[in-house]
């Protein structure tokens, strides 16, 4: 005879987790859609699919079973992260080699749900940008800015087909994300203001239609927060992180560093902030861990945006941080109940 | 106004109370055959002092507290001991213990009571009788009373009357506050005059309104000084340390009880029980349990200590489709079988069915939400602890504090890879102190054993001096007699085995004949194991003679 | 370029500082291994190892003479424990596991000859020339050295059973890999 305790009925589950997340990414995503077009649809979906089949076959090769494992949600939350991510009109290659090393090597090699010590969205960002660098910087163009707004079935053939739509060539379409114009710029001894003047993607804060797809983002997390779904240390750290490290950089050099403002209205910083470095299951797990965790992911992002060799930084900072994870708990145990404070 | 304090985590789970809380307490019934088991309460069993056939009365004591930490036994009705033996109990081993059996005569005769003039009579002695008359902690743990009404070395500045009751389900302790309110708060003054506390508060969650008012009018009329505290609803709020804090804000130490920071923590039940046996001379022979869950009418029983649960579901009205009996609440209670009689920790029978308590789904592997370390009273980092339980990595789970877990089920409720936390570290926590034993036998043995080779040695030592010695005063004599003593020793030998052998031929037959082929087959096997044993000690012993 | 440089020399020197402070404070301050394995090893004295007793088998594996996986009574843990505390492999244990049993004298029969006391390496059994000897059960380790010397058999092992105060919760059933 075994004995349990707690026979009462649960009051939650691994998918009703999951399916909040996807809930409060909603908003990003439809303003994404309002923002930038139809790409991003095409691309989450193409995406859930790649995943729910890639957990599958790395399921039935492991000998687990597969109903409660595919339900969970967790596949589709990392294809959502990964799919906003990267540009929204990526081929469909590009998303297949991503989810490939996501789902198959980041998550499954490691032993599946729960035991992944990156986030595997993330490591699905970083081999792209590593392998794909010049097709990772086309990103859309925003609507208001697009020389042509490609209807649902132009995005579908772009995606899956390569071809554009008649008499359209691709520099109508896409552009420069904000953060890739400054770097550029700046490569090209341009200073600040110089950049800003010269291109039209800045908008008020950040960068025309994204800065709303971050503000989507920010209401969407703040959601999560409300749900309980996500501690509010983390992103509160992480975006003070930004904020501090590009404060000091900008108050160094006015000419050369992006204010903390702007760097904050990115949307990889706002999503970075809320859902990925969020992610519970590489990240760390005590309270006073995760300010630590949140603020050394922000500080490697803006440094590595200033100096690195890649226009963003999130995804390198959240898997460094998740490295150093277990050192982090193991340091920042909290004090248990009776035991001297100290 | 007392000001509460916050005990961190908790959880508010549906409350489940109105079902057994409408209808008073329901008189008690006398089975046929009670099953009493000695082993109620912490510690040491109790010693049975009856034999089987011996005619017994209500109120008597069948079975002596045996030592310090231990309680006495009675018979909670009349009639005649049929059985001392083994019987299944309520525990979530299933394995069954020592229990004696009574069949009643149905007459209810009680034995002689004597009520105690407690206020004139030396607090040791009271205590003695606390013990000769059962009382034990009615709130789950069953640490025998008299110990806890020692304050010993420790003062005792507070003393907490347990009105909790934070488990869903449960309204024993409810249903008594209400309905006997001042034998509760009597029983208080008892406790207070014996541990010298100053400040007596009963601390009862605000959702039992009507046993706050009934105690709060109760102190009034008997004019004592006890404060009666509405605690904000919240399990596990009625544990010890838990409802230390939110009255006192005290925290208590890791590894400590209350006791040990000058509060002490009584059931209210634990209160009426004491309020019966020193004014009215009664034993614990009967508590108030809950039938509650899937049965058609969920209530309070009194119930005499004995009755086999499933007898009380069954007064309580069985229904279709049960699935079991929990005793205790859904977040601490285990199984038991139906036979398991109600014992002195037993405040609740939870029948089960599948609806109410549908099957656990699939576990899952930890997300490391952290949920549970959310709502850990204990602050623990449960997703650690159960990493480690699970990796039998029993070093590192102590040192996050494995021990301080109260195995209140938070975690476990609030997972959402519905993980059975607390049955990981109840392995844990069982496999450490299994561990400890053995390791305790281990260091008794080495010390034994060194100890031997330490005497071996100085035998030898002595043999040798003094048979120099011999070999030097006695030169000249024959030193034949040596060998005749040694003929005479083998031949003793030799005619003791003999007579061994004739007795055991003698003796042998007797369970030899009618034996079944399996039991031939497993004689067979012993003797093989035996042949086997003795060629490997042969073996394994060689090296001993060289030494 | 040269920035990548420092930002790496940075962090390692960061992350050696780190290891290098971890390892003096978490430092283990040493004893002699034979004890280590001693302090292991069950103390059942039994000898099916091989050496008489378990510090001469403490003493061999120390010096490298002994195998760890020869001690039947410490089973697959102690091996472990071993292995853990040497740095080298776990290997399968020399011998079947047997359930924890103590010895029993069948009061009857005994003759007396206290052969079984000069045999008990803990001296657990009670008893004089000529009077019946009895084993102290809660000393007894299990050895059952002293059942082949008895000249006429009367000592017997009985295995514990589980009982209430022996009880332990058993490992809960992980769920995850089977079957859907
Ligand atoms: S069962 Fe233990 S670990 Fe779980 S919540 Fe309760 S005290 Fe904390
Ligand atoms: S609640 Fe469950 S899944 Fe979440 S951290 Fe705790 S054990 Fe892991
Ligand atoms: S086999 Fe017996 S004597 Fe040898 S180490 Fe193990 S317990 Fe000790
Ligand atoms: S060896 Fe056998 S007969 Fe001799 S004393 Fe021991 S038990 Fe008795």
């Amino acid at each position: 005879m075994t004995a349990s305790t707690h026979t009462l009925p649960p009051n939650t589950s691994v998918t009703r987790v999951m399916t909040l997340v996807l809930a409060c990414l909603m908003p990003g995503v439809l303003v994404y859609v309002w923002q930038f077009g139809w790409g991003i649809v095409i691309n989450l979906v193409w995406a859930s699919l790649l995943a729910l089949g890639i957990e599958a076959l790395a399921l039935r090769l492991r000998g687990y079973p597969l109903k409660p494992f595919l339900t969970d949600g967790s596949a589709v939350v990392t294809a959502w992260l990964l799919a906003l991510s990267i540009p929204p009109l990526a081929p469909w290659w590009m998303t297949l080699v991503g989810m490939i090393f996501a789902i198959g090597v980041a998550k499954h090699l490691y032993g599946g749900l729960g035991q992944n010590i990156f986030n595997p969205a993330m490591i699905g960002f970083a081999v792209l940008i590593i392998s794909f660098p010049v097709q990772m910087t086309q990103w859309s163009a925003p609507l208001s800015l697009a020389g042509h707004a490609p209807n649902f079935t132009e995005s579908l053939s772009l995606i899956f087909a390569d071809t554009l739509p008649d008499g359209v060539n691709l520099d109508a379409i896409i552009s420069a994300t904000p953060l890739d114009t400054v770097r550029t710029g700046l490569m090209q001894q341009h200073t600040l203001d110089e950049i800003h003047g010269a291109s039209r993607i800045f908008g008020q804060i950040g960068g025309v239609g994204s800065e709303w797809v971050a503000a989507a983002y920010l209401v969407g997390g703040i959601a999560l927060w409300a749900f309980r779904i996500v501690p509010w240390q983390v992103p509160v750290a992480f975006l003070a992180g930004i904020w501090l490290t590009a404060g000091f950089l900008h108050w160094f050099d006015t000419g050369r560093y992006a204010a903390p403002w702007f760097q904050i209205a990115m949307p990889s910083s706002m999503l970075g902030a809320f859902f990925i470095a969020t992610d519970p299951v590489s990240g760390s797990t005590t309270p006073k861990g995760r300010l630590i965790f949140g603020l050394g992911a922000g500080f490697l992002t803006v440094i590595i945006r200033a100096f690195g060799g890649y226009p963003d930084g999130v995804a390198f900072s959240i898997l460094l941080m998740n490295l150093c994870v277990p050192l982090i708990d193991a340091w920042t145990q909290p004090r248990v109940f009776g035991t001297a404070k100290d | 106004m007392r000001t509460l304090h916050r005990f961190p985590g908790g959880i508010h789970p549906e409350e489940h109370k109105a079902e057994s809380s409408a209808r008073p307490i329901h008189a008690p019934f006398i089975p046929n055959r009670l099953f009493i088991p000695m082993r109620q309460h912490i510690g040491q069993p109790a010693k049975p002092i009856v034999k089987v056939g011996d005619k017994v009365l209500k109120g008597q004591m069948i079975g002596q507290a045996d030592g310090y930490v231990s309680t006495a036994v009675h018979a909670s009705s009349s009639g005649v001991v049929t059985g001392i033996g083994l019987h299944a109990v309520a525990h979530p081993s299933g394995l069954p213990d020592l229990c004696i059996t009574i069949d009643t005569d149905g007459h209810d005769t009680w034995t002689e009571l004597q009520p105690l003039d407690w206020q004139s009579l030396d607090p040791a002695a009271v205590r003695g009788y606390v013990r000769d008359l059962g009382i034990a902690g009615l709130g789950g743990a069953v640490f025998p009373s008299s110990i806890k009404l020692d304050p010993k070395n420790q003062p005792i500045h507070t003393l907490i009357l347990n009105g909790g009751e934070c488990e869903p389900w449960i309204t024993c302790d409810d249903r008594l506050m209400r309905e006997r309110a001042e034998e509760v708060l009597q029983g208080a003054r008892i406790m207070q005059h014996l541990l010298g506390a100053q400040t007596v508060i009963a601390g009862i969650e605000d959702n039992k309104p009507e046993a706050i008012a009934a105690m709060q009018a109760a102190a009034e009329k008997l004019g004592l000084q006890i404060e009666i505290a509405a605690m904000p609803t919240r399990y596990p709020g009625g544990g010890g340390k838990q409802i230390t804090q939110t009255l006192t804000g005290l925290e208590t130490p890791s590894g400590k009880l209350s006791t040990d920071i000058g509060v002490q923590v009584f059931n209210v039940g634990t209160a009426y029980a004491l309020a019966r046996a020193i004014l009215h001379g009664e034993p614990l022979i009967s508590r108030i349990v809950t039938v509650t869950g899937h049965v058609l009418g969920p209530q309070n029983y009194e119930t005499l200590i004995g009755t086999p649960m499933g007898e009380l579901v069954m007064h309580a009205g069985e229904r279709e489709g049960t699935t079991g009996l929990i005793m205790g609440g859904p977040m601490m209670g285990f199984d038991v079988q139906p036979e398991a009689p109600v014992v002195k920790a037993t405040n609740c029978v939870l029948v089960k069915s599948a609806e109410l308590f549908p099957p656990k789904p699939r576990e899952l592997p930890c997300i490391r939400c952290t949920e549970c370390a959310r709502v850990c009273p204990a602050q623990l980092q449960p997703q650690e602890l159960y990493w480690f339980a699970r990796a039998k990595n029993f070093g590192k789970a102590q040192e996050y504090n494995l021990f301080d877990c109260i195995e209140c089920g938070c975690c476990s409720y609030v997972c959402p890879s519905h993980i059975p936390l607390v049955d990981y570290y109840r392995f844990a926590k069982s496999e450490i102190w299994a561990r400890e034993k053995e390791k305790h036998a281990a260091d008794i043995a080495r010390e034994r054993h060194e100890f031997r080779l330490f005497r071996l040695e100085r035998e030898k030592k002595e043999k040798a001096e003094r048979l120099a010695a011999k070999a030097q005063t006695k030169k000249a004599e024959a030193p034949t007699l040596t060998t005749d003593e040694q003929d005479a020793k083998k031949k003793l030998i030799a005619e003791a085995l003999a007579r061994a052998q004739a007795k055991k031929a003698g003796v042998a037959p007797k369970n030899t004949d009618n034996l079944t082929p399996e039991q031939c087959a497993e004689i067979a096997e012993i003797e093989a194991r035996r042949a086997r044993i003795r060629e490997m000690a042969k073996k394994t012993i060689e090296p001993e003679k060289h030494l | 370029m040269l920035t990548a440089i420092l930002v790496m020399a940075g962090i390692a020197i960061v992350l050696g500082a780190v290891l290098g402070y971890a390892a003096l404070r978490y430092k283990v301050e040493g004893d002699p291994l034979v004890e280590k394995i001693d302090a292991i090893l069950p103390q059942t004295q039994c000898g099916q190892c091989g050496y008489p007793g378990c510090k001469p088998y403490a003493t061999a594996i120390a010096k490298g003479e002994a195998d760890i996986n020869k001690c039947p009574p410490g089973g697959e843990e102690g091996v472990k424990k071993l292995a853990e505390l040497l740095g080298v492999e776990v290997k399968p244990l020399d011998a079947e596991p047997k359930p924890k049993a103590v010895a029993f004298i069948d009061e009857n029969l005994c003759i007396g000859c206290t052969l079984c006391i000069q045999a008990c390496p803990v001296d657990a059994i009670l008893g004089a020339a000529k009077q019946m000897h009895t084993i102290i059960a809660s000393e007894c380790t299990g050895c059952e050295l002293c059942v082949a010397p008895c000249p006429v058999d009367c000592i017997s092992m009985v295995v514990l059973k589980e009982d209430l105060p022996h009880w332990k919760w058993k490992y809960p059933v992980f769920r995850i890999k089977q079957a859907a």
